[in-house]
């Protein structure tokens, strides 16, 4: 999967939780929290439906290396790399 | 059409889940009814055979107490609730289903004689307020208006016969005696009905009817107390470090299932005002206050929170805001809370004294916890402290019982393992 890739399902999966989610405004270095008004419920079930979507279950120790979708882009690559290297 | 929160003056009946003919069961989700607020799953509180339907979905919004289908009661089911017996009507001993929210959960619903006459019609909402003169009830109810939900211009906003003259020229005129009352667009909204602009315009109209209700009629008193949260985060974060993602708890759950416990030490604060005296819910059903996206909030209850486990609640909490953001609760949840609770802390609010929800008798707030400095054991150290406020009716208790529940909420959150 490569950069691109991750970051398009990343988007994908973020407009299931913030239905009115323009991918052209969010600006990809923003913080999430602040740009979509989502709460920490709404950011439990994004991390949720990562899982579901990547396979990759973030600790909730991680939980703050997700702020932005640049950073979860980041972090998932990452991951993804080190799964595959496993 | 059933109330569905104390802020809901009508709705319109989206989809029929039962035919007639069909048996029913108490809880049986038996329609879909579009509020201000979120589709409702109608429930039925009793056993019967759905025997007509009286009002097939449209997009006719019907004042509350407009008849929507006859239920026959079962032999031998549920007991009707003794407020009405079906007698004069013509039509054979059929119920009209019509539920409402300020009725305790303990109560049996109201159930109304099917084609009421002139003298008798169908809303049963009065008696939700005290604040309306007789003739005005009386006027209101042949007009099938809720004079509860009506603005009064008498003394101590009193709903007077002009106030109810006054609505009925915004509303339609004398209905047929069994015909759905259809209540006219407000003439400020845009477009059309059924648009995100209108129905969030509907939803603002909807909460400024509640709290400025709240507001006329509730004498509140604010406490404020300040909670030492080291050991319940400190707990949590420990609890949650292990687990997958679907298995953590968010903190507002210990405060849920805080704040339901503390209640049973001091039930006076659970409960409803109805016909100016305090009724006590023994159930403890939490009104979880719920921003939506685009703006508005809704509080359904997370039904028995003090007796669910931490994980249990939070299931039952994700499920809400999940279905409460896509705009579909059940009935039950929508009527059932006995005590609201809400929580700006996502926000870095310090404290929120919250609006009580009527006709419920307390609200309580909580901020966002805060690294600051504290005294322990005689040494100042950092601590992450949390406002905690609590809003009472002042008719119904008084500040020294709101501290003790303060009190009470401050012990529980010291011992998270117990919650």
């Amino acid at each position: 999967m490569n950069e691109t890739e991750i970051r398009d399902r990343v988007i994908k999966t973020l407009s299931g939780i913030v239905p009115e989610l323009d991918p052209h405004t969010l600006k990809p270095a923003g913080n999430l929290r602040d740009q979509l008004d989502i709460d920490s419920m709404d950011f439990l079930n994004f991390l949720i439906a990562l899982h579901q979507e990547f396979k990759i279950d973030v600790p909730e120790s991680d939980a703050g290396k997700l702020g932005s979708i640049d950073a979860c882009v980041e972090y998932l690559t990452q991951a993804l790399r080190q799964r595959a290297q496993a | 059409m059933p109330r569905l929160g104390a802020d809901m003056t009508a709705g319109k009946v989206v989809k029929w889940l039962k035919q007639p003919g069909e048996s029913i069961k108490r809880g049986d989700i038996i329609a879909i009814v579009e509020t201000d607020k979120a589709n409702v799953d109608v429930e039925s509180f009793i056993d019967g055979v759905l025997e007509k339907i009286l009002v097939q979905p449209s997009d006719d919004r019907l004042a509350v107490g407009t008849p929507l289908a006859l239920i026959s009661a079962e032999a031998g089911a549920a007991p009707a609730a003794p407020t009405a017996t079906p007698t004069a009507a013509a039509v054979p001993p059929a119920a009209v289903v019509v539920p409402e929210a300020v009725t305790p959960a303990a109560a049996p619903p109201a159930v109304v004689p099917a084609a009421p006459s002139p003298k008798k019609p169908a809303p049963t909402v009065a008696g939700a307020r005290a604040r309306v003169s007789p003739a005005a009830r009386k006027r209101a109810l042949e007009l099938q208006l809720d004079p509860a939900a009506l603005a009064g211009t008498g003394p101590q906003g009193r709903v007077t016969l002009a106030d109810v003259e006054r609505a009925a020229q915004g509303a339609p005129t004398q209905p047929g005696p069994a015909g759905p009352v259809a209540v006219k667009e407000a003439p400020t909204q845009p477009g059309p009905a059924d648009s995100a602009a209108a129905r969030q315009l509907r939803m603002r109209e909807a909460i400024a009817a509640a709290m400025a209700r709240s507001k006329r009629e509730i004498p509140h008193y604010y406490l404020a107390c300040t909670i030492d949260m080291k050991t319940a985060l400190d707990w949590l974060t420990e609890r949650n470090a292990g687990r997958a993602v679907t298995e953590r708890l968010l903190y507002a759950v210990l405060l849920i299932k805080a704040a339901a416990l503390a209640l049973r030490e001091v039930p006076e604060l659970n409960g409803f005002w109805i016909d100016n005296r305090a009724q006590h819910s023994e159930a403890i059903h939490a009104g979880i206050a719920i921003s939506l996206r685009g703006g508005g909030l809704v509080a359904p209850a997370l039904r028995h929170a003090d007796r669910l486990s931490l994980d249990e609640l939070m299931r039952d909490f994700q499920d809400l805001v999940k279905r409460a953001r896509a705009g579909s609760l059940k009935s039950s949840e929508v009527t059932d809370p006995t005590v609201t609770i809400t929580s700006l802390g996502e926000r870095g609010v310090d404290s929120v004294f919250g609006i009580i929800t009527p006709p419920q008798l307390a609200l309580v707030g909580f901020g966002t916890p805060r690294e600051r400095p504290w005294v322990v054991d005689g040494a100042v150290v950092p601590r992450p402290l949390l406002s905690a406020t609590l809003s009472g009716d002042h008719r119904a208790t008084d500040g020294h019982r709101g501290a003790l529940y303060l009190a009470a909420l401050d012990r529980l959150l010291q011992q998270p393992e117990a919650l």
